[in-house]
Parts: structure tokens; C-alpha cells; sequence
């Protein structure tokens, strides 16, 4: 039978090959819209997405591989989410690409499979190596990707940056594992909870492994002081390839924290929560103090991922408090519902931006949205949906967000956690005010540029119902938030 | 669904319709289903009235609903003796507005008129909400259509005014968010404000909350010394936004004192009430001598509105029935008055595109029917008897005699400040000769002024003449917020 496990990898295996056809595929394909090509991708993604969301409403967790990899039911919704989130991406990049001479090949769709992989393959990991080898998957794509318009220099230089940090981040990581591996003698991430368990480990040897550790999540999902790379890749990247690295990479980001730090290291919780408390606290001052001076959108968008990845990580820190189980639940299922969201809400914001561009022509400065009202109220509705979601203003989705993340920062009944949410509540107000000044140039402002926008159909649909979605999860958050909530009980419960 | 959520529902979905027709050439269709829209939803709330029975404190046109499950959120609204008048009041004012703005906004008709339907149904919600995320929502989303009202169809320095609006209500509101969580937390897990009143809170926390929540309140209402958004927000919003900013924007912050404030925390309210009045008292002595020497027509009435506002907040900590209920009439009455003020201005506005007192004078001789108009709310501006403006204040002044002699003569100073500044400011615009030849060309109002001039007029003067349909709704409730408020919740 299926001894081996091979169905806990079915998206994996259908994702990889279908990559491998697809390339074989684009050889043939002539053009620059590549429609062949794009069409099989959205297939298998969408193939993807199904069979990921259908393993999770089963529910189980099923382990593969000698233990190598796990299907459960939050790593089946990331997964879900992350092939979602990779075709809107791709719907929205299309005209982009082929205006910019990036679809010459299908390199674009190709290695955006395989960036999705490696984040299936980080999602799905059990041990140590296993997560490393998606992250490298990941990376590799996203750095090849970064520089995709190679006769681009800010592309270039952005993808040198990337490169560059982005291999020190791997290294301190892989130090950090090799550092436990050291200590407990096992990669695999149930043994390691075992070991550390059973008290039997100097806990020096630990805590300087999980600093690495700790350090090379924070390069991950780009929070300060370790979010040097975030501003210069956003707005260097060509805006799709921006929205790849932004969007659906966060999911595996926060996939690997989770299976690192709760699944492997759940009993050096009280201190590597002291760790994010701090990454959370300069990510909150850096990213929103720093998002207030830019001009220019991308920018400014990156430094806001730094500030809203620290609410991810207060949510994440907040979970082992008394050592109950529900409260770990809630914190966790916060911070899971706060990542959904916002990759819901930075997905429309680049769509924006990437719908507006035209050949030569970026769109990426704040004042190149001015007068957007005017010419497109549709689109300046979505922009302004996802700017009051960001900042966190009712009835968007990024409300419940931070109210969930706050909600168990403040249930925690520790003082310091509830001066830590005042203390976030104070920078959201720092926060508005940027992004409601991306409302105010597309609203009060009179329009510089008058030309019409073009955009196809298929892109114009997806980015309305995105919007619409950030807002209606806005209205009603029940659904999302009772499935963010069943998957993290039912994975870390079993 | 009930009346009351009709009311809230029905000017949202007619102000979603109308941001969807964005079509140019349409602007004649957008305004009659905007005053359809407007109208509809006024007549909603007659059965709203009519079925509202009178001598009980409890919760009315109850709804309860789950909505967030995980959260224990509710969709649950009511009405009692405190909020009831604030729903027909709203969606008067909401169809004042838009015939208000019938030939004067001309750019980007629907989604005007949009924003003041979906603000108006967002603002029923707040006085409606008895949850209290349900209520945070409300109060927050109000935030999103004011915004770009003022900054869309403003004045010339119309982005820092919307700024300024923007970020010194969302503070106050941040903070109170924490409150709720905590609450919330308190509770074991409910978002019920029936609960929360119920629940006993150490006197510690009872002071933290009643500042988190005075944080978003005393800012909204708003209170000296956070009041300083209001005026220049005044002056730039258009007219539309000025009077529904004064008329019910600032009953907000105030009905959060009836509703949270107060008996949620009620010993750090004994305890606080001191500073609560000394601030009220600062609000209608102070900022009544900075009224009386503003150049500006709009920014004297600002003032004046947050003279009035202090009113209100005075009435409610002097804790006796006549000064709490003082303070809800006045706030109703502030509502109408206000609204007229503006409207009246907005009038003038309209024709000589000044606001300055100085522009004007002698407009009785070339406005004779206008002027009798802007006479008579001048007259309820200063509370004078028979006129709406006078039933709260002299009932806030009576309460505030019967807790302390000299709290209530520090009070009753505003009405003669409130005499002067609103006199002053008529006879400066209105009487004398013809100012200038600007003056000479201005024309009488036409039909369409005159019909909103008259049915504010009409209020006033109902107000005025008979309160008792208003305070009758309100007596139980009072009541027995007081009675609830005596009793200390401390553990």
C-alpha cells in the first residue's frame, strides 16, 4: 500500500511535473503573451489549490517519507492559499511582463512554479533539512526571478541584495539548525521536542541555536533590524516579481516559523518569545516610521510589510503565557488569520499598482496615483479598501486582524504584553497616517496623467473580486476565522 | 429584519446603488434617488416611534444575531431611552443635506451622495449597536466617508483639515479598542455591553478604562483640550459635511459617555467627575470668549458648537435626572440648531463664496425671507425660550444649580456669551446698510433653500414649544442609568 506516503506529496508531485512539462511545453510556444503556457500554469495551480484544500477539510494529519514530511491541516491551507495567491499573482503580472520583455521564455511562470514548490516543501516540512531544501527552492527561484530583466540595473541591483542577504539569512539558519542537530542528536522536528523535553540538554547550547534560528526567520519575513533587503527588493524588482516575493512566500515564511519554533521548539517558547517581542517591537518603530518619509509606493509598501509583520509576530509570541493549550491556540490562529489577510490585501494593492503601469512606464510613485478617482473609480475603491484594511480601519479584513492579534495579546493578562498592544496600537496611528495619504492623492488630488488605463478582462475581474473579498472578509470574518482556528487545533492538538 | 435595521441597512444599500452609477450625464437620476434614498429612510423610522414604548428602561427592536463566532460578536442592536432619538434625527438631517446639496455639488455627484447615505446609515448603527465591536465598527467606518467628504468637496485647505480629522479620531478610537478587548477579557469572553455594565472592575481599572474610553470620546464630542480638529475641520468641510459633522458626528463621542463611560466604570466617573466638569465648565466659559472673536462665520459657530457640546458633557456628570436629561435634549437640540447654522451659511457660501464676517452686512435689505430664517436660529443659538436651544440648556443650568450653586452660575455666563457672539455675528452680517455691491447682487433664497430652512425651523420651534414627545422617550432611561450609576461595582 501506500507505505511510503507518497499522497501526502500529491500537490508537490503534480507541481513539480507539471513545471517540468510546462517548460517542455514553452519551448514551443512563440510570443510574447505566452497564452499557452499561462493557461497551463493557472490549470495546475488551480489543480493544486483544489487538491491541498481538499486534504485539509479532511482533516487528518498523515505523516510521509520516514517522517521526512507532514500533511496536516494548517500546512493543506497554507498550501491552498499560497497556489491562490500564485495564480492572482500570475493573472495580474501577465500584461506587466510581456510589456517589460520578461516573457521571451516562460521563465516567469516556470520558476514562479517552482518558488511555490519550495514554499510547499518548507509548508510540508518535518525536519530540518527538509525545511531548509524548500527555502532553498524558494530562494534560488526568487532571486533568478528578481532578475528576470537582466538589462534592468535596479533589477539587478536589487537581485544582487537579495542574493547576497539572502544567503547570510540561509547560512545563520542552517548554523542555528546544525547547532540543535548538535545538541539533540536528531534532525527530525518530533524527536528534537523530545529531546528538549526531556530536560536532559544544556540549555545554553539551545538558546544560542534558536538565536540563529530566530535571526534567520526574521531575514525571512523581513522583520527589522534583519528587514535591510525588504525596501531595496520591493522597489527594485519589476512589481510583479515584488508581489511574488510579498505575497505568497509569506505563507511559507510563516509556515517555517510555526514547524520551527512551536513544532520543534515549543519548550524554549519563553525564550525565543522574549526574541520576537523584540524583532516585533523595532519592526512596529522601523517600518512605520520609516513608510511615513517615502515617495515612493513600492517603498513604501515594503517598509509596511516590516510593521505588519511585526503584528504577525506579537501574535506568534503571545501563545505560551500559562502553559494552557487554548490560549496557545488563539495566538497562533491570530497571527495565522493576520497573514492570510494581509496577503489578501498586499495582493490588491500590487495588482493596483501593476494594472496601472504601462510600457515605460511604472506607476510606482504615490503621486502616480493622483486623480485615480477620476479616471478608474474602480480601481482607486480597491487601493482605498486595502490602504483602510492595512491601517486597520472597520469593516476591512486587516481590523479583525489586528483585533485578533491584540485580543491575545491582551487575554495574555500580562503587563507587559498589554503595554506591548497599546505600544501597537499607538504605531497603527503612526501607520494610518500613510496610508490614508495614499487615499488622499487618489481621491483629493487632480490627475496628472489622463491617458485611459488598459487592462485586460480576466485581470480587471480578479483584482474587483479582490477587492471585494478584502472588504466582505471584512463584514463577515466568522469563516476565515473558524478555519484559521480549526487548522492550528487540529495540527498542533494531534 | 426588524424597523431598526431597516433604518440602518436601507440609506447604506441606496448609498452603495449610487457609488455604483458613476457614469457622467446621469447626475439627475443619482440626486432623486439620493432624496428617494434619504426620504425612504426617514419614513422608516415612524414605526420606529410609534411602536416605542414609553416608561421602561429596557432595550427596544431588540436583534441579536451571531456574527463572529469566534470572537462571541454579535450583530445585536436596540434602542432605549437614551438612543431613540438619535435614529429620526440622523436621517432628518440626512435628507436636509441632500436636498442641500441639490444644485450646489455638481462634481462627482454620486459618490456625494453616496458617502452622506452610507455615513448616515453607519451613524443609526452607532446609536444602535449593543455590542461592543458591533458599535466600534459603526464608529470607526464613519471615519471613511467624512474623510473624503472633506477632502474631496472641501475648502482650500481642505487635506490638512482631513488629516487632522482622520488621525485625532482614530487615536481616540485606538485606544478605546484596547478598552473593549479588555472588557472583553474581563467578561470571560462576551462583547455584551449589558454584561459589561454589570461587570464589578477594581477601581484601577475602572480608571484606565474610563480614560481609554474618554480618550475617543472627549475627542468626538468634542471637549476642551482636545477640541482644536473641530474648527479647522469645520472650515474646510462643505456645507453637507459641516452640518452633519455638528448635528450628530459630535452626539457620538457624547452618547459613548451614556452608553460606556458611565455605567461601565461608574466610581471612576464619581471620582473623575470633578475634572469632567472643570473641563465642560472650560468648554463653555473658555471657548465662548474665543467664539466672540472669530472673523470667520463657520469657525465662530464651530466654536459655539463645542461651547454647546460642553453642555452637554456638564449635564451628564452633575449626576441628577434633570441634568442628564438636560444633556440628551440639548444634544438634540444642538443637532437641529447646528445643522441650521451651517446650512445658513453654507446658503451665503453659496452665493458670495466668503465666509468672512467682515464681507458682509445690510443682507436683510437683498435677503428679507432668508434673513427671517437666519434670525430665528440665531435666536435658538443662544437658547432663547421657545426655541429648541433653550430647553437643554436651562435644564443642564437647573441640574447643575441643584449640585452646586456656582457650577451652575459658571454655566449660565454661556448664554450670555452665547447672546453675544450669535447677535454680534447677525448684526454685522445682516443688519446695517448694504455692505458692498457683492451684497447688493445677492439674491433671496429659492424654493428649494426655503424648503429646507422651513423644515429645520419647524423643528426648532417644535422643540422649543413642546419637548415633551422628546423627554417623555428618555425619562425611564435616565432614570434608570442614574440609579445603575449610584451603585458602586467595585469587587
Amino acid at each position: 500500500m501506500d507505505t511510503f506516503g507518497w499522497a501526502t506529496l500529491t500537490p508537490e508531485i503534480l507541481l513539480l511535473v507539471m513545471a517540468c512539462v510546462i517548460a517542455l511545453v514553452d519551448l514551443n510556444v512563440t510570443g510574447t503573451r505566452r497564452t499557452l503556457t499561462y493557461t497551463l500554469t493557472l490549470l495546475t495551480l488551480a489543480a493544486t489549490a483544489l487538491i491541498a484544500g481538499w486534504q485539509a477539510t479532511q482533516g487528518g494529519t498523515a505523516y510521509g517519507f520516514s517522517n521526512m514530511v507532514v500533511s496536516d491541516p494548517m500546512g493543506n491551507w497554507l498550501k491552498c492559499f499560497a497556489a491562490v495567491a500564485m495564480m492572482v499573482t500570475l493573472v495580474y503580472a501577465r500584461a506587466y511582463a510581456s510589456e517589460r520583455d520578461m516573457m521571451r521564455g516562460g521563465e516567469l511562470f516556470i520558476l514562479g512554479m517552482f518558488s511555490l514548490l519550495g514554499m510547499f516543501v518548507m509548508i510540508g516540512g518535518n525536519n530540518f533539512l527538509v525545511i531548509y531544501l524548500g527555502l532553498e527552492l524558494l530562494t534560488l527561484s526568487s532571486y533568478a526571478l528578481v532578475a528576470l530583466r537582466r538589462d534592468d540595473t535596479t533589477a539587478t541591483e536589487a537581485a544582487m541584495k537579495y542574493f547576497v542577504l539572502g544567503a547570510m539569512a540561509s547560512g545563520f539558519l542552517l548554523y542555528g539548525l546544525s547547532m540543535l542537530y548538535g545538541a539533540t542528536g536528531s534532525l527530525d522536528l518530533g524527536q528534537v521536542l523530545k529531546a528538549i523535553s526531556s530536560g536532559q540538554i544544556r540549555h545554553q547550547v539551545l538558546v544560542f541555536g534558536v538565536v540563529f534560528i530566530v535571526a534567520g526567520i526574521a531575514f525571512k519575513l523581513g522583520v527589522a533590524p534583519f528587514h535591510m533587503w525588504v525596501p531595496d527588493v520591493y522597489q527594485g524588482a519589476p512589481t510583479a516579481i515584488t508581489l511574488i516575493i510579498g505575497g505568497a512566500t509569506k505563507f511559507a515564511a510563516f509556515a517555517m516559523a510555526m514547524r520551527l519554533l512551536v513544532e520543534g521548539l515549543l519548550p524554549l517558547a519563553i525564550d525565543w518569545q522574549q526574541m520576537l517581542a523584540v524583532l516585533a517591537v523595532s519592526s512596529l518603530l522601523v517600518g512605520n516610521l520609516a513608510a511615513i518619509a517615502q515617495s515612493n509606493l513600492k517603498r513604501m509598501l515594503a517598509y509596511s510589510t516590516i510593521s505588519q509583520m511585526g503584528f504577525v509576530l506579537l501574535g506568534m509570541m503571545s501563545g505560551v503565557v500559562h502553559g494552557d493549550a487554548a490560549s496557545a491556540y488563539n495566538a497562533y490562529s491570530s497571527a495565522m488569520f493576520y497573514i492570510v489577510s494581509y496577503v489578501l490585501t498586499t495582493l490588491a494593492a500590487f495588482g493596483v499598482i501593476l494594472l496601472l503601469s504601462r510600457k515605460g512606464f511604472e506607476s510606482d510613485e504615490i503621486s502616480d496615483l493622483a486623480g485615480l478617482n477620476q479616471r478608474s473609480p474602480l480601481y482607486a475603491a480597491v487601493m482605498a479598501v486595502c490602504m483602510f484594511s492595512m491601517a486597520g480601519v472597520p469593516p476591512m479584513v486587516g481590523f479583525y486582524a489586528k483585533l485578533a492579534v491584540l485580543q491575545a495579546l491582551i487575554t495574555s493578562g500580562l503587563p507587559l504584553y498589554i503595554g506591548l498592544a497599546a505600544f501597537a496600537v499607538v504605531m497603527s496611528l503612526v501607520g494610518a497616517f500613510y496610508y490614508i495619504r495614499v487615499v488622499k492623492v487618489m481621491y483629493f488630488d487632480a490627475p496628472v496623467d489622463t491617458s485611459p488605463i488598459v487592462a485586460g478582462a480576466d485581470a480587471r475581474v480578479v483584482l474587483a473580486l479582490n477587492g471585494a473579498l478584502v472588504l466582505a472578509l471584512g463584514l463577515l470574518p466568522g469563516g476565515l476565522m473558524a478555519l484559521c482556528a480549526q487548522a492550528i487545533v487540529k495540527t498542533l492538538g494531534t | 429584519m426588524g424597523w431598526l435595521s431597516l433604518a440602518i441597512w436601507t440609506p447604506i444599500a441606496f448609498g452603495a446603488v449610487l457609488l455604483a452609477l458613476g457614469k457622467q450625464g446621469q447626475e439627475g437620476l443619482v440626486r432623486w434617488l439620493a432624496l428617494a434614498g434619504s426620504i425612504l429612510s426617514l419614513l422608516v423610522t415612524v414605526p420606529l416611534y410609534q411602536g416605542f414604548r414609553l416608561g421602561t428602561a429596557a432595550m427596544q427592536f431588540v436583534e441579536r444575531h451571531t456574527w463572529v463566532e469566534r470572537f462571541n460578536i454579535h450583530y445585536h442592536v436596540g434602542l432605549d431611552g437614551l438612543s431613540f432619538w438619535f435614529v429620526p434625527l440622523t436621517a432628518f438631517i440626512t435628507v436636509i443635506v441632500v436636498i442641500a446639496a441639490w444644485e450646489v455639488i455638481t462634481e462627482r455627484v454620486n459618490q456625494y451622495m453616496g458617502a452622506f447615505l452610507i455615513l448616515s446609515g453607519l451613524m443609526i448603527g452607532v446609536f444602535s449597536a449593543l455590542d461592543g465591536i458591533l458599535f466600534y465598527v459603526f464608529f470607526e467606518a464613519t471615519l471613511i466617508p467624512m474623510y473624503l467628504i472633506i477632502g474631496i468637496w472641501g475648502g482650500p485647505n481642505k487635506i490638512y483639515a482631513a488629516f487632522k480629522f482622520f488621525l485625532y479620531t482614530l487615536l481616540g478610537s485606538l485606544l478605546m479598542l484596547v478598552a473593549l478587548i479588555y472588557l472583553y477579557t474581563q467578561s470571560g469572553g462576551s462583547f455584551d455591553i449589558a454584561t459589561w455594565q454589570r461587570l464589578p472592575l477594581s477601581s484601577t481599572a475602572q480608571t484606565l478604562i474610563f480614560f481609554a474610553f474618554f480618550a475617543a470620546f472627549a475627542v468626538k464630542v468634542p471637549m476642551w483640550p482636545v477640541h482644536t480638529w473641530l474648527p479647522d475641520v469645520h472650515v474646510e468641510a462643505p456645507t453637507g459635511g459641516s452640518a452633519v459633522l455638528a448635528a450628530i458626528m459630535l452626539k457620538l463621542g457624547a452618547y459613548g459617555f451614556l452608553r460606556f463611560s458611565l455605567p461601565i466604570a461608574p466610581d471612576a466617573a464619581h471620582q473623575w467627575a470633578w475634572l469632567m466638569i472643570t473641563l465642560s465648565l472650560v468648554a463653555v466659559v473658555y471657548v465662548g470668549l474665543v467664539a466672540m472673536v472669530q472673523k470667520d462665520m463657520k469657525k465662530l459657530v464651530a466654536y459655539s458648537s463645542v461651547a454647546h457640546m460642553g453642555f452637554v458633557t456638564l449635564g451628564f456628570f452633575i449626576f441628577n435626572d434633570v441634568g442628564m436629561a438636560g444633556g440628551i435634549v440639548q444634544m438634540i437640540a444642538h443637532g437641529f440648531v447646528s445643522g441650521a447654522m451651517f446650512l445658513s451659511i453654507g446658503v451665503l457660501y453659496d452665493r458670495m463664496h466668503s465666509r468672512d464676517i467682515a464681507a458682509y452686512g445690510g443682507v436683510v435689505n437683498v435677503m428679507p425671507r432668508f434673513t427671517a430664517f437666519a434670525l430665528l436660529f440665531a435666536m435658538a443659538n443662544c437658547g432663547l425660550p421657545g426655541t429648541a436651544g433653550f430647553v437643554g440648556e436651562w435644564m443642564v443650568i437647573l441640574g447643575a444649580v441643584q449640585a452646586n450653586f456656582w457650577v451652575g452660575l459658571l454655566a449660565a455666563t454661556a448664554l450670555i456669551f452665547g447672546a453675544a457672539y450669535t447677535l454680534w455675528m447677525f448684526k454685522r452680517v445682516y443688519l446695517g446698510p448694504v455692505a458692498n455691491d457683492h451684497v447688493r447682487e445677492l439674491t433671496d433664497i429659492n424654493g428649494r433653500e426655503f424648503l429646507i430652512m422651513s423644515l429645520l425651523a419647524i423643528a426648532v420651534l417644535y422643540m422649543g414649544i413642546y419637548p415633551k414627545p422628546f423627554t417623555d422617550v428618555m425619562d425611564a432611561s435616565v432614570a434608570e442609568l442614574l440609579r445603575h450609576v449610584a451603585v458602586s461595582k467595585l469587587p
